[in-house]
């Protein structure tokens, strides 16, 4: 028996389910993934497959242990191993995203009570846990050149590795040539011939799918927008190569910051639902990505400052909450 | 159960400091990184609480109630500071390992909590046996910890290689998080043992403790709403014999 829902008017009908949001979300990531498939070939594809059946079994399995309602179709395990698998380097062995789905469903979403309770976002906690534990395996994302990888078939090798294969690509990333005072090719790294995870490389890609998302009314531009906007702010700030276009440009485009903007950090399990909240919270993960990429140790930071972000959103979501109609703000006592 | 015997069960399983009473949680995160740390950080813990519940049952008709603290604190840091003297001179190396969390036993809940909380109330040697068993307790928690941790962490227990050579040691559990994970772990698996749940048990008998109330949205129509029932009816019924008690 399921309980009624009882709620205050006024009512509103909405065909919007947690199951039709999630599958546009997977749709939306298709363009992205089939990118990272075609670039870093079947190695690429076997990681994201693994990635999605660990989650999706993981969540069957621990609900059906726990006797808890069987939730399949609200595909939220789905996107979840989706994102994952988009955030890990195509040369991974298959264990990783097997740890790191059941990481993200097991620990950070269903022992917090599963979907709408996970205080952070389960794919990027997954990530975060796997950096930590594998760091040298989670950022190789160098790929040998067929010319010189000795393979015994041109084109199994080509087919395995995909279209990275035929000229490999070095281990820097866009990200770490600018950290160390380079600038990548702005045209490789809108179309995604760069190296990095395999859903973060192409720019074109990502904004597709984000213009399904944002024509689906799925997400709204706040969180995105602000963002991407503060993050070229302070990089032109304290970059220290003052109003470089190509530098800035490189910081959006580098990295996992698109993918971030649009993907993670607009969960809506763990983004702010006030309007004024969700500004804030775009420039808060703003300010934290450019800290840690510019004074941080490592190139990348944009997984660190969303899960760290998530745990500011329900002191947001308080300071922002606006008042009903009608009634006063609530003075500080 | 002897009184005696009690004691010393009571903080080895019923009040077990790590897992039950959450006490001293600043060394149990910090120090377990490995087994032989836990093993060697709980051991000086007994040590201390052992020697200090004695001598405050000792003295609880002499310490004034109003300074009662501060007495507590000398008598702990004496302790401490003999403990300390004699690892610097018997194992330097676990002295470096366990570093500042050595000193800080002083502040130490548990042994500020026990000697507040039993042995200034009670005889000196079942305020001694309250300390072992409450000191093995600890040993035994941050032990379980530290061994979890290494075997997870770095592949190996008491720094022996268990794991095969071709296990990647998942690092995080030696780091801070780890500590976290591994704690809430080993304490939901105990209280799974301990206590049944009425949300997923097929049903406790009667007057057993249950972990869940059964009121919860998530229990409605399944099993659990007759172990609610059961569950108070049982609540009432100690209730009950509580009063006639008094």
């Amino acid at each position: 028996m399921d309980l009624y829902h009882v709620s205050a008017s006024p009512h509103t009908r909405d065909k919007a389910t947690t199951g039709r949001i999630m599958a546009d979300v997977a749709i939306a990531l298709i363009p992205a993934s089939a990118f990272g498939v075609y670039y870093f070939g079947l190695n690429a594809l076997v990681i994201l497959c693994v990635s999605v059946l660990t989650c999706v079994l993981t969540e069957y399995l621990y609900e059906k242990w726990m006797k808890k309602e069987q939730t399949p179709y609200e595909c939220s395990a789905l996107v979840t191993g989706l994102l994952l698998g988009m955030n890990l380097p195509a040369g991974v062995p298959l264990w990783i995203p097997v740890i790191g789905g059941i990481f993200a469903i097991l620990v950070v979403k269903q022992l917090y009570g599963g979907l709408g309770h996970n205080f952070m976002n389960p794919a990027l906690a997954a990530r975060c846990f796997l950096l930590i534990c594998f760091a040298a395996r989670m950022t190789d994302f160098e790929v040998t050149a067929l010319a010189d990888s000795g393979a015994s078939s041109d084109t199994a090798y080509l087919l395995l590795n995909g279209a990275a294969g035929v000229d490999g690509i070095s281990g820097a990333t866009p990200l770490a040539v600018l950290k160390e005072g380079g600038t990548p090719d702005l045209a490789d790294m809108f179309f995604g011939w760069t190296g990095g995870t395999i859903g973060e490389t192409s720019a074109l890609m990502i904004l597709i799918g984000a213009a399904y998302l944002l024509i689906r009314r799925v997400i709204s531009i706040r969180i995105p927008l602000t963002y991407i906007l503060t993050v070229v702010v302070f990089a032109l700030c304290f970059g220290g190569r003052g109003a470089d276009v190509s530098y800035l440009l490189g910081q959006v485009l580098g990295g996992g910051l698109l993918l971030g903007a649009f993907f993670m950090a607009t969960d809506y399990v763990t983004s702010p639902i006030t309007p004024a909240g969700q500004i804030v919270f775009g420039v808060l993960l703003g300010v934290f990505t450019g800290i840690f990429r510019i004074f941080g140790g490592s190139a990348e930071g944009v997984s660190y400052a969303i899960i760290f972000c998530n745990l500011l959103v329900p002191l947001i979501e308080k300071a922002t909450m606006p008042a009903a109609f009608g009634c006063k703000r609530r003075r500080k006592r | 159960m002897n009184k005696y015997v009690e004691r010393v069960y009571n903080g080895v399983i019923k009040e077990n400091p790590t897992f039950v009473l959450m006490l001293g949680m600043c060394p149990t995160l910090a120090v377990t990184t490995s087994a032989m740390n836990g093993i060697g950080m709980g051991l000086t813990t007994a040590a201390v609480l052992i020697m200090s519940n004695m001598l405050i049952s000792m003295l609880r008709r002499m310490i004034p109630d109003k300074v009662r603290m501060p007495a507590f604190i000398v008598v702990v840091a004496s302790f401490v500071t003999i403990v300390q003297f004699l690892l610097q001179a018997y194992l330097p190396e676990l002295n470096e390992s366990l570093g500042i969390y050595i000193p800080l036993i002083v502040v130490n809940c548990i042994i500020l909590g026990r000697a507040e909380a039993y042995a200034s109330k009670n005889p000196v040697v079942l305020s001694i046996l309250d300390g072992l068993g409450m000191g093995l307790g600890f040993t035994a928690g941050l032990t379980l910890i530290g061994a979890v941790r290494e075997l997870l962490g770095s592949g190996s227990i008491f720094g022996l290689q268990v794991m095969p050579d071709s296990y990647e040691p998942l690092t995080i559990f030696i780091l801070a998080p780890g500590a976290f994970f591994v704690l809430a772990m080993l304490t939901a698996i105990q209280n799974k043992l301990k206590l049944k749940s009425a949300t997923n048990g097929e049903g406790a008998q009667e007057g057993e403790r249950l972990a869940c109330g059964g009121g919860c949205a998530q229990c409605v129509g399944r099993v659990c709403e007759a172990n609610h029932d059961r569950l108070n009816a049982a609540t009432a019924d100690s209730n009950g014999k509580k009063e006639e008690q008094k």
